[in-house]
């Protein structure tokens, strides 16, 4: 297994002051950077280091356990470099939004219109964001940590009672 | 002279409402509509091997043409107002059969995207356990459903509007 990333290296020269944490993990190399530069990270990404394709965009809630509740996912693939990186950015709860991907790569669109839908972060600049899985008229985001399971509309289930 | 045989081989007495069930439960045609994996068993029992075609039973693409609707899969709570609209547009008399544990009951599927049985929203006639149920079980109920539809009463007076179809079953 290498200990460098040719691609990581150029982004730490490039993004010194905007890279939070970079780590390795089973091969996979995850740099985390702050949301504000989230855009300019993957053109780069995209344009210098050959990541041409977006695999995924999600997201995940870190209810209680970091202090910037939600944490952006995005997973690159370099085609031409059979590569993949992963790029996280923090996403606070107050201040839930993130610039959108989709000014970087187009295929962002629905994905992040998923994360929205699911997460309720918002996207500014988005082409078309709205819900994508649930019914548009829904109340509530279904895969934040304190959504209820069974829905908001019914007694949580508590065990077995036999 | 005079009749000596009050009626031939070849006359039945019946009631006019146990004719009109009786076609009725000749020819259930089901609409053409599955949701998940027990549509898959439904298809199976369509097929060739058990062959719902021998109880006239026979697919509908519109229901208009359709009147009776098997809900075979999960209902989720965006797929209802489509079910509902595609069990308004079929004509009465009209009956739904619950296929399977998602239908009768919301299943496995204990979460807030799922509908908790069909029988929130649409009138059940026969549940059908399992998950999913072998053909065996969809032909079961099916003849659960020609037993019901031969136990009604009024059938024949409520075709033209004289009151309700009654069910004794």
């Amino acid at each position: 297994m290498a200990d460098t990333n040719r691609a990581v290296e150029k982004l730490q020269g490039k993004f010194a002051a905007s890279i939070l944490e970079v780590k390795e993990d089973r091969g996979d190399w995850i740099v985390t950077v702050k949301k504000e530069e989230i855009v300019a990270v993957l053109a780069f990404l995209k344009k210098e280091c050959a990541f041409s394709m977006l695999t995924d965009v999600t997201a995940v809630d870190y209810q209680g356990k970091l202090e910037d509740r939600f944490m952006m996912v995005y997973q690159l693939t370099s085609v031409a470099n059979k590569d993949r990186i992963r790029i996280k950015a923090p996403v606070s709860e107050s201040d839930c939004r993130i610039e959108s991907a989709t000014q970087a790569f187009a295929s962002a669109n629905w994905l992040e219109r998923e994360v929205f839908d699911l997460f309720g972060i918002t996207f500014d600049k988005h082409p078309d964001l709205r819900r994508i899985l649930m019914t548009q008229d829904w109340v509530g985001h279904p895969l934040r940590k304190d959504y209820p399971l069974q829905g908001p509309d019914r007694e949580p289930y508590k065990g077995r009672l036999s | 002279m005079g009749v000596n045989q009050s009626l031939g081989g070849n006359v039945t007495v019946t009631s006019l409402d146990k004719l009109v069930n009786w076609t009725r439960k000749s020819s259930i045609w089901p609409m053409t509509f599955g949701l998940a994996c027990c549509a898959i068993e439904m298809m199976a029992t369509g097929a060739s091997h058990n062959d719902l075609d021998r109880f006239g039973i026979i697919f509908r693409a519109s229901p208009r043409q359709a009147d009776c609707i098997i809900i075979a899969g999960t209902v989720t709570k965006k797929m209802l107002p489509v079910i509902k609209t595609v069990y308004e547009q079929m004509p009465e008399p009209k009956w739904v059969v619950a296929m399977g544990a998602c239908a009768c009951s919301g299943g496995i599927f204990d979460t807030y995207s799922v509908v908790q049985g069909i029988d929130e929203a649409l009138p059940v006639d026969v549940y059908i356990p399992g998950c999913p149920p072998r053909p065996e079980a969809l032909l079961f109920g099916l003849t659960k459903l020609q037993d019901k539809i031969m136990g009604e009463a009024n059938s024949f007076g409520s075709a033209f509007g004289l009151g309700d179809r009654v069910s004794t079953v």
